[in-house]
């Protein structure tokens, strides 16, 4: 049995000797010739055949083609028929095969062991890998039960280390897409329609009249079938209503910009309804025949008056009315988006259902230009025996907190695995695959408290990360263009299937996730629960439930089927909800259950102290956070993040346009150098940065140390206490100069 | 007789830079390259701001000083007036470089000076160029403007548009919408 | 209130932040080329004229450096081209549109002639040099014969020569301080200049010394004229043009161009000029060598400010990629 480290070292440079294979490979280059460029003439003739796939760089899962020249990697395009991409990839997905020619991917399996007191990273084989990581899990198994072993997961090979988890004897599975992202979102849709929003989002964008963002940057996210609607709505005169206390690209492009003081969208949202309902501007027979609670929401928000929520959120009372006017003139066909990341506050359910509640009253839900019926192809599982039923899981922890968590909060595994008097399920052992905890969970310094508890911390990845730097055993993947993966089955307009089929053959010593989770079962005596003999026989046997065959998948790489439901199912159509009272609920009556409010109501939030501005973070369209900011097609284009700071105060604190700064926030915690972006485009009490930048790990030769993380910075969070998401933009920072004490 | 231009709808436009990796793909620019950029001009002062989003690239000039200035008539034009530049007539002297005023040549590391060529090698084949096919929201169109009835004709008779700064007289074949 | 950003981070090597297309090579070769044409047009005009033993620095010594020089200058224009072993392609085509075209096929005739025009007075400088082969010997007596016509010929290439160094920018009207018609006969007067300030160098003659001096005066005076105008015309004209005149005019090479250039190579000279003849004794050799300084100066600063403005985005000032 391996020892286990006290003390987990981040692991950054390698140890000479054993790993020096690793770190000291080749030299970056910025060029690197090869043969000579074509000229372009030349370019465009002996292509070879194009392999499908559907992209990995982001979780829209866009299909395309991946093109090769002269047998090597060229270029990646979409497929036009996914309705994901329409044939037209983002800039992530073009660049995708930059993901494949990093030259700082992992390589090779890796455990860590001590040498000469010091912690390093050694090579090792796969077998060595193995049996590593299976002794482990049957110890823990054996000392505290299998359910203290949790899997954190992003991305499509995921699906085999859930297998194998819950195959173990676990569900603690989470992804941080939930606590850290749109966890509020989906619960809030729950609570008032029985129905979550889903992913790709069920907006009807496409046909539109009237599109109110709250804060939600299209354009900057590139998701990228909603952008090309939310494009086409505005070639289409759609009229666009953002809010937000920066002037995003989404902003530029409206009728009305609602430069919003930072926290108080809730007052905003309470105003309109007020509004709506008292100019008596709703879908009186829409309300009537489908909602429950509109007198107690009526009595509810009488107070939240246009000039009540003046002050507050700075947006004059003429323009809430003007906005809202605005919106029921083109209802139905208007809809307030519910947004993506919406953890930022900690009430953040019950603003996010202010939202579902102003769409119920403007009668947009199952409506076209509001939300449409999603559909999704029915695709036969590969059967496999009965998992075995837990004991207990990570709620245990936490006794009558989140009440209305459905799925396991990333966040909340990692502060279950810190033990305490009170807890008696921590977690032992953590299986990492595909997701940068580091940089995706806020309170970094929580995140470490917890790997410090571990007994064993399993990192898949394909570039080397924070995580993976405190990882005892690392696996490489290969590149999502060197591997089978499950089929994508998006929910749409009309359903589809997509296959990722391989279009290199895998590139140092990694492997694919199937692989290995596979692997892993057999020598865990679950190979049960993996009986397909290799991903094609897997892959075939689910394409043949829908009369299509991986051979049929591989010429066409996306298969439409045909919808049988309506897209919009309530224009006065008989409808059952899935919510307690069977309609959608403007009064919350599961939320009353629980003792939170059942309509939302405004509570002030912190204000930034003197000197102090709230920490702003969002997205750049060409990378998806961390995971392409090595990327070298990518980082081209982007290679660091920048600090948006207003002229008024960057007058103040002598910051000049590409000055280098320092932010500190509220706990006295510093980033790493960022250059300032002085800009007219924020808010004088608000500083804002894109999100992924500043890493820290060596290995990382493009995107060491470029920018800042705001992660580092966000130090404390507010959590919900409806679902248990972690509210992050409650951090507050100042400037230092570069260096200053 | 064919003239090739690029209309690029400055309302559509997120500025996703899209357009700029697949350039790099599409013709094997090296990194650290780029023969197209996006550029964000934002006017006005907070809350009143207004911003323009454009993907710029070679104009294709048709009085390009660029081909006027080259000693070696390695710059030139190609079918439809696309500004082409030869890679073995080219000796480097840079004086194309000097001459755009748009900035959009460079010296490949090879030594021959590169830039945007409208894909021709896909226009010949009737595709449109890389980063109009690929763009997301659907900013970009290419065509022929000697062709009455085609798209980029149409939307220029009825959108209003401007070039990039036409007093240096380049007259540029890449037109915004705004 | 304009932000002007590139948000895809453009970095092409040599043209971001700021143009860098030509470095030290073309300013050197520009200087190079107005030294040149300073010294054949003085040989010849003053070969013409019969001063041929009168001002014999002037009409003999001083071509015999026009040769290295010239090889020189073509160096530093080989070593600034970045696919070198394409040069030959300059020689086969001409374009008249472009200057770099005209000004190399220049540099190819005036390249021989100047030779054969300096090795026809090697005899008459050095009696006991002998051109060892009968041929030579030969082609040096028929081609004294022909000195008138060369001559002609020379002052009317060294004319264009000295002109050229000039419009080679100032064709570019990508680079509004670059875009004057000023720059022609400024890099001419300033070249026939460093070629006085040549013969000064080498003379021994006080008569011819004098001439010279007298000439270079007039010439500082042209250029002093021509740099004024230069700046009248930019400020007159357009927006592009007047922030590329305030580049010297407060901005970054105000310091620099009025100290060194203006000061240093113009003023001072000049200054020294009229006190020595007025009597005081200054060694020649310091406004001769203060007048080639400035006019290697005056070539690197206004190929490189010609390279920091530009039409599109005025954003020198926000530039940070």
């Amino acid at each position: 049995m391996t020892k286990r480290f006290k003390r987990r070292q981040f692991i950054k440079i390698l140890g000479a000797g054993t790993g020096g294979a690793v770190l000291g490979t080749t030299a970056l280059k910025a060029f690197q010739p090869g043969e000579k460029t074509d000229n372009f003439h030349l370019l465009g003739k002996a292509t070879d055949a194009a392999t499908p796939t559907y992209c990995e760089i982001c979780f829209w899962k866009c299909a395309g083609w991946v093109h090769k020249k002269d047998g090597k990697p060229w270029k990646i395009t979409g497929n036009p028929d996914d309705p994901n991409s329409n044939g037209r990839f983002c800039p992530r997905g073009t660049g995708g095969i930059g993901a494949y020619t990093d030259p700082d991917r992992l390589k090779t399996p890796l455990i860590r062991v001590e040498k000469n007191g010091k912690q390093v990273f050694r090579e090792a084989t796969w077998e060595e890998a193995f049996d590593y990581i299976a002794d482990k899990m049957k110890m823990i198994k054996k000392k505290w039960g299998p359910e203290c072993v949790a899997l954190f997961t992003h991305g499509s090979g995921g699906s085999y280390f859930k297998t194998l988890l819950k195959a173990y004897g676990s569900n603690n599975i989470a992804a941080p897409s939930y606590a850290q992202c749109r966890g509020p979102r989906e619960e809030a849709y729950l609570l008032t329609y029985g129905e979550g929003v889903g992913s790709p989002e069920r907006t009807d964008i496409r046909n539109s009249k009237c599109i109110v963002l709250i804060g939600s940057h299209i354009g900057e996210n590139m998701h990228n079938g909603q952008v090309q609607e939310f494009s086409e709505a505005v070639a289409n005169g759609a009229t666009v209503i953002t809010v937000d206390p920066r002037f995003s690209t989404a902003a530029s492009k409206s009728k009305y910009w609602l430069p919003i003081k930072p926290a108080t969208d809730l007052a905003l949202l309470l105003a309109w309804i007020n509004v709506i309902i008292e100019e008596e501007l709703y879908d009186k027979e829409y309300v009537k025949k489908y909602t429950y609670g509109f007198d107690e929401l009526k009595k509810a928000v009488k107070h939240n008056t246009p000039e009540w929520a003046y002050p507050i959120t700075t947006i004059k009372p003429h323009i809430i009315r003007e906005t809202a006017r605005e919106m029921a003139r083109h209802a139905p066909a208007t809809i307030v988006h519910p947004g993506r990341h919406v953890t930022w506050y900690g009430d953040d359910t019950q603003r996010v259902r202010a939202g579902a509640i102003l769409n119920a009253l403007l009668g947009s839900w199952g409506r076209r230009g509001g939300f449409y019926a999603q559909a999704k192809a029915h695709v036969k599982k590969y059967p496999v025996p009965k998992f075995p039923k837990p004991k207990k899981n990570w709620k245990d922890a936490f006794p009558n907190q989140f009440p209305l968590a459905n799925l396991a909060l990333s966040s909340g595994i990692c502060d279950a695995t810190i033990p305490t008097a009170e807890r008696d399920c921590s977690f032992k052992g953590w299986i990492v695959y595909g997701t940068n905890l580091m940089l995706t969970l806020p309170q970094p310094q929580q995140t470490l408290e917890a790997i410090q508890n571990l007994e064993l911390l399993v990192a898949i990845d394909i570039m080397p990360a924070e995580i993976t730097g405190y990882a005892d055993v690392v696996l490489p993947e290969c590149t999502y263009l060197e591997r089978y993966d499950d089929l994508r089955i998006s929910p749409g307009r009309f359903p589809t299937v997509a296959l990722r089929a391989p279009a290199f053959e895998p590139k140092y010593n990694t492997k694919p996730a199937w692989w290995m989770a596979k692997e892993l079962a057999n020598r865990l005596g679950l190979e049960k629960y993996f009986p397909w003999k290799n991903i094609e026989e897997y892959l075939d046997y689910r394409l043949k439930s829908i009369g299509s065959s991986l051979k049929e998948m591989k010429e066409i790489g996306v298969k439409k089927l045909e919808n049988e439901e309506d897209l919009y199912y309530l224009d006065g159509e008989e409808y059952e909800f899935n919510t307690p009272t069977g309609k959608i609920e403007l009064y919350s009556t599961a939320l009353a259950e629980y003792g939170f409010d059942p309509i939302p109501r405004y509570t002030a939030h912190e204000e930034p102290p003197d000197g102090y501005y709230r920490l702003l973070y969002g997205r750049a369209p060409m990378h998806s956070f961390s995971r392409t900011t090595n990327n070298p097609l990518l980082t081209d284009v982007k290679s660091e993040n920048e600090v948006w700071i207003n002229p008024k105060v960057a007058r103040e604190w002598g910051i000049k346009q590409g000055d280098y700064v320092v932010l500190e926030n509220q706990d006295g915690v510093r980033s790493n150098r960022i250059r300032a972006k002085v800009t007219q485009r924020i808010r004088h009490d608000a500083i804002y940065m894109v999100h992924g930048f500043g890493r820290s790990d060596k290995r990382l030769r493009r995107s060491y140390l470029r920018g800042a993380d705001d992660t580092h910075l966000i130090t404390r969070v507010k959590l919900d206490p409806v679902m248990g998401g972690t509210g992050m933009r409650v951090n507050f920072v100042t400037f230092r100069k570069e260096g200053e004490a | 007789m064919s003239r090739y231009a690029m209309a690029i709808d400055t309302k559509r436009c997120v500025g996703c830079t899209d357009c700029v990796v697949a350039c790099q793909t599409e013709n094997d620019v090296p990194v650290g390259y780029c023969r197209d950029w996006i550029v964000e001009a934002t006017s006005g002062v907070y809350p009143e701001l207004q911003l323009e989003i454009r993907s710029e690239r070679c104009n294709h000039c048709s009085d390009a000083p660029c081909v006027r200035c080259c000693p070696t008539s390695a710059s030139h034009y190609a079918e439809g007036g696309i500004v082409m530049v030869d890679h073995d007539d080219c000796i480097g002297c840079k004086a194309c470089i000097a001459s755009c005023p748009y900035d959009a040549r460079y010296v490949h590391p090879e030594g021959y000076v590169d830039k945007c060529t409208f894909c021709i090698h896909r226009v010949k084949e009737g595709e449109n160029p890389a980063c109009v096919s690929v763009c997301p929201t659907h900013a970009m169109i290419f065509g022929d403007l000697d062709d009455k009835n085609s798209e980029i004709s149409k939307v220029l008779q009825t959108r209003k548009h401007k070039t990039l700064i036409p007093e240096a007289g380049t007259k540029p074949n890449v037109f915004y919408l705004l | 209130m304009q932000e002007i950003n590139i948000t895809s981070g453009r970095m092409n090597p040599g043209v971001d932040p700021l143009l860098h297309a030509w470095g030290w090579e073309i300013p050197l070769y520009l200087f190079l080329g107005g030294v040149v044409a300073g010294i054949l047009f003085f040989s010849a005009v003053y070969y013409l004229r019969g001063k041929a033993n009168d001002y014999k620095a002037a009409v003999k010594i001083a071509p015999l450096f026009v040769p290295p020089l010239l090889a020189l200058g073509l160096l530093a224009l080989f070593l600034d081209l970045s696919h070198k072993l394409y040069f030959w392609r300059l020689y086969t085509t001409i374009r008249w549109e472009s200057p770099m075209s005209w000004g190399a096929w220049t540099l190819l005739l005036i390249f021989p002639l100047s030779t054969a025009w300096a090795a026809t007075f090697v005899k008459e400088l050095y009696p006991q040099w002998d051109w060892k082969y009968e041929i030579l010997n030969k082609l040096d007596d028929w081609l004294k014969k022909y000195r008138t016509q060369m001559a002609w010929a020379l002052i009317f290439l060294a004319v264009i020569l000295g002109m050229y160094t000039g419009i080679l920018l100032s064709a570019f009207n990508a680079r509004p301080f670059w875009n004057t018609s000023i720059l022609g006969p400024l890099f001419l007067t300033s070249g026939l200049s460093t070629g006085t300030a040549v013969v000064l160098l080498i003379s021994k003659n006080h008569e011819e010394r004098k001439r010279f001096s007298k000439l270079d005066m007039a010439l500082i005076g042209i250029e002093l004229f021509l740099i004024i105008h230069l700046f009248m015309g930019f400020l007159a004209s357009t927006e592009v043009h007047i922030h590329a005149a305030h580049m010297f005019l407060g901005g970054p090479y105000t310091a620099v161009f009025w100290s060194f250039v203006v000061g240093l190579g113009l003023l001072l000279p000049l200054f020294a000029e009229v006190l020595e003849l007025k009597g005081y004794k200054i060694p020649v050799q310091i406004p001769a060598i203060l007048v080639l300084v400035g006019g290697l100066i005056l070539r690197f600063i206004i190929v490189d400010a010609g390279q920091s403005s530009r039409w599109l985005y005025k954003f020198i000032e926000q530039m940070y990629y």
